[in-house]
């Protein structure tokens, strides 16, 4: 690590990504009650790191989503697309208004992120564990080109089980794809529940150390922790690795009932359910 | 909490109090269940979309014989082959971007060449995902399946026709590509369903037109055509099930007497059931003008499944128009 960077984190940029987080979850709440489907407890469980990564470790340019140099974000786990549109309009890559019409006939934001007319977005997803090898594939560009960006890729634990993901995996290190940062949202469920009983990932952070990257274990939610983590990883310059963050969250986190019932990977909430639950995350910030 | 809703929501096709996603699919697991009963070497897979699917109920009865593959479709095709090898009748269900498309390969190379007994199931298919987008969207499955050797392509209209197709094929020693919508289609044939395989169901002679749809588009053709008749035209509608082996001769028997063919199906134009009628016709000599009548080889926009019926005439309404524009075209 370069001594000259700065990777304290300060009061101000905790209260600053604690402000941003519940934000996310807000406008989760508020998008998919236009949708009147989506994916709440996904979107939920990454808040933080959503927070963390837009308002504190992404460089980015207003305005400008098409900036050559930005560091790049993908969302393998596309599906949480719902929380991290906010933030792009937040950014100015496009405008807020459209944020309004979220999944409806015409309007760009669907349930995943689509590159081709949401701007801000990286890339596309939807399909799980494809993203982890196109941001190896950006990492490597990064290099040909001279340019000094970070790719991040936000992966979740289902998607773990996904054979593509371990091919990037073997790749990555094999490339030295030192800018390459996978972050796994380690929520602990997909889809028919939790993902040991499902199809079991363990010893996770054995396996990624075991392919061959510099692996970290975090609270996903423990915002000093988490954007300290992030900060280092994002300013050292003498690894030869690429880099696993496994972030250990809730799904579902910050609402009581979605955080004990499956279900919530996908749902909605009826108008007087939405007032409790947008109190309950104020309450919880 | 439990005051969240807990009926369709027409705009979204969500149920949201619920894990059970597909209440018309529960009589597939009962159908699989009720096979395995009486002895057929039924087994069934999942890649982390038992909900989605229904199919955990075909668990609830038979665990020992339920197989869940977590999110690793290529994995849950090449190990269907396996068990089918073995003399087992895997039935492995995804969605079928991710059954078709994402595991293509898999599929021709493991279970159509090999000729192995294995049913795989792609559901919510077509458009049907609506906002999910592209990545979810399956408008290209029919094409590529049909163009497949030795692999058998089912598309059934609703929940029991499906389930009478399982119980028809049950004994088959080929693999069968199954194509079916999202658990919420409006019913067809209900209890009545009957299935014979590559025997296409002629609901009516038209000598005007006659519409061949396939899968979701039985329904909402039938309808159209329903429709159209109320304006004094002849309609002739048949229900394709099988796309392949195609019933070629259902096909050229509505061609003799009707004036016009326009086939209709939740699926790219290029390759699938229009593809298919087009061959038919043409190799044949036939005079018939056709019109095929799905997606006009595009992505689809995101936007509520209902809606983007609507969008692409894909509804009762959108399928009537259609015919009628074709009509007009070829009338003086
Ligand atoms: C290839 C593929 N298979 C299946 C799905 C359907 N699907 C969407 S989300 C999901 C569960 C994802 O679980 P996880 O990766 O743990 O994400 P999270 O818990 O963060 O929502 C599944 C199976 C998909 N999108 N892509
Ligand atoms: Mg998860």
């Amino acid at each position: 690590m370069s001594p000259s960077v700065d990777t304290a984190v300060t009061p101000e940029e905790i209260e600053l990504i604690r402000e941003k987080a519940l934000f996310v979850r807000e406008e989760t709440v508020r998008l998919i009650s236009i949708a009147k489907v989506g994916h709440y407890a996904s979107a939920f469980s990454c808040a933080e790191i959503f927070a963390a990564l837009y308002y504190s470790v992404l460089n980015l340019k207003r305005g400008e989503p098409n900036w050559p140099d930005r560091d790049r974000f993908l969302m393998g786990k596309g599906h949480a697309a719902v929380g991290y549109f906010p933030l792009l309009a937040d950014w100015g890559f496009f405008p807020k208004e459209l944020l309004d019409g979220y999944t409806r006939v015409g309007n760009p934001l669907g349930d995943h992120p689509d590159m081709k007319n949401v701007p801000g977005a990286d890339f596309s997803s939807g399909s799980l564990g494809h993203n982890l090898s196109v941001g190896l594939g950006m990492a490597l560009a990064g290099r040909v080109l001279g340019k000094d960006y970070n790719t991040y890729v936000l992966l979740g634990d289902g998607e773990q089980q996904e054979g593509q993901v371990w091919e990037a995996a073997i790749s990555a290190a094999h490339h030295k794809a030192n800018r390459l940062i996978a972050i796994v949202d380690r929520n602990g469920y997909s889809l028919d529940g939790a993902v040991d009983d499902v199809m079991g990932i363990e010893p996770l952070a054995e396996k990624w150390r075991t392919f061959g990257w510099e692996t970290h274990e975090v609270d996903g939610h423990d915002i000093p922790a988490l954007l300290g983590l992030l900060k280092r990883v994002a300013n050292d310059s003498e690894r030869q690795t690429p880099v696993c963050i496994i972030a250990h969250t809730v799904k579902g986190k910050g609402i009581g009932f979605m955080e004990k019932e499956i279900g919530w990977h996908l749902g909605w909430l009826a108008d007087e359910d939405e007032k409790a639950v947008m109190a309950e995350l104020r309450a919880n910030r | 909490m439990s005051t969240t809703k807990t009926q369709l929501q027409p705009e979204s096709w969500s149920y949201t109090d619920t894990l059970d996603k597909a209440p018309s699919f529960a009589i597939i697991s009962q159908t699989l269940a009720d096979l395995a009963d009486e002895g057929h070497p039924v087994v069934v897979g999942t890649a982390d979309l038992k909900y989605s699917n229904g199919l955990f109920r075909f668990e609830e009865r038979h665990p020992d014989k339920f197989f869940q593959f977590g999110i690793s479709e290529q994995n849950m095709i090449s190990a269907a082959a396996g068990m089918a090898s073995t003399g087992l009748k895997p039935h492995v269900a995804t969605f079928a971007s991710f059954m078709a498309l994402l595991a293509c390969e898999q599929i021709r190379t493991d279970i159509a060449y090999t000729m192995m007994p294995v049913r795989l199931i792609g559901t919510h298919t077509g458009i049907a995902f609506g906002f999910y987008g592209t990545s979810h969207h399956a408008t290209e499955d029919l094409a590529i399946m049909r163009s497949i050797a030795d692999l058998n392509v089912v598309a059934p209209a609703d929940g029991p026709q499906f389930a009478a197709a399982l119980r028809a094929v049950v004994d088959l020693e080929e693999p069968i590509y199954f194509r079916i919508g999202r658990g919420r289609d409006p019913e067809v044939y209900g209890s009545n369903a009957t299935f014979e395989l590559g025997k296409a169901i002629v609901h009516e002679a038209g000598t005007d037109i006659t519409l061949i749809a396939t899968g979701s588009m039985v329904y909402p053709t039938l309808e159209a055509a329903k429709a159209l008749r109320a304006e004094g035209l002849s309609v002739g509608v048949i229900d394709m099930h099988t796309i392949k082996p195609l019933d070629a001769e259902a096909i050229l028997r509505a061609a003799a007497n009707t004036k016009l063919i326009m086939t209709v199906e939740e699926h790219n134009v290029l390759g699938g059931l229009g593809g298919a009628v087009a061959e038919v016709l043409s190799e044949n000599g036939t005079p018939v003008p056709l019109h095929r009548h799905g997606i006009k080889d595009t992505f689809v926009i995101v936007g509520p499944p209902t809606h983007l019926y609507a969008h692409y005439g894909l509804d009762i309404d959108g399928i009537a128009a259609e015919a009628k524009s074709f009509i007009a075209k070829f009338t003086k």
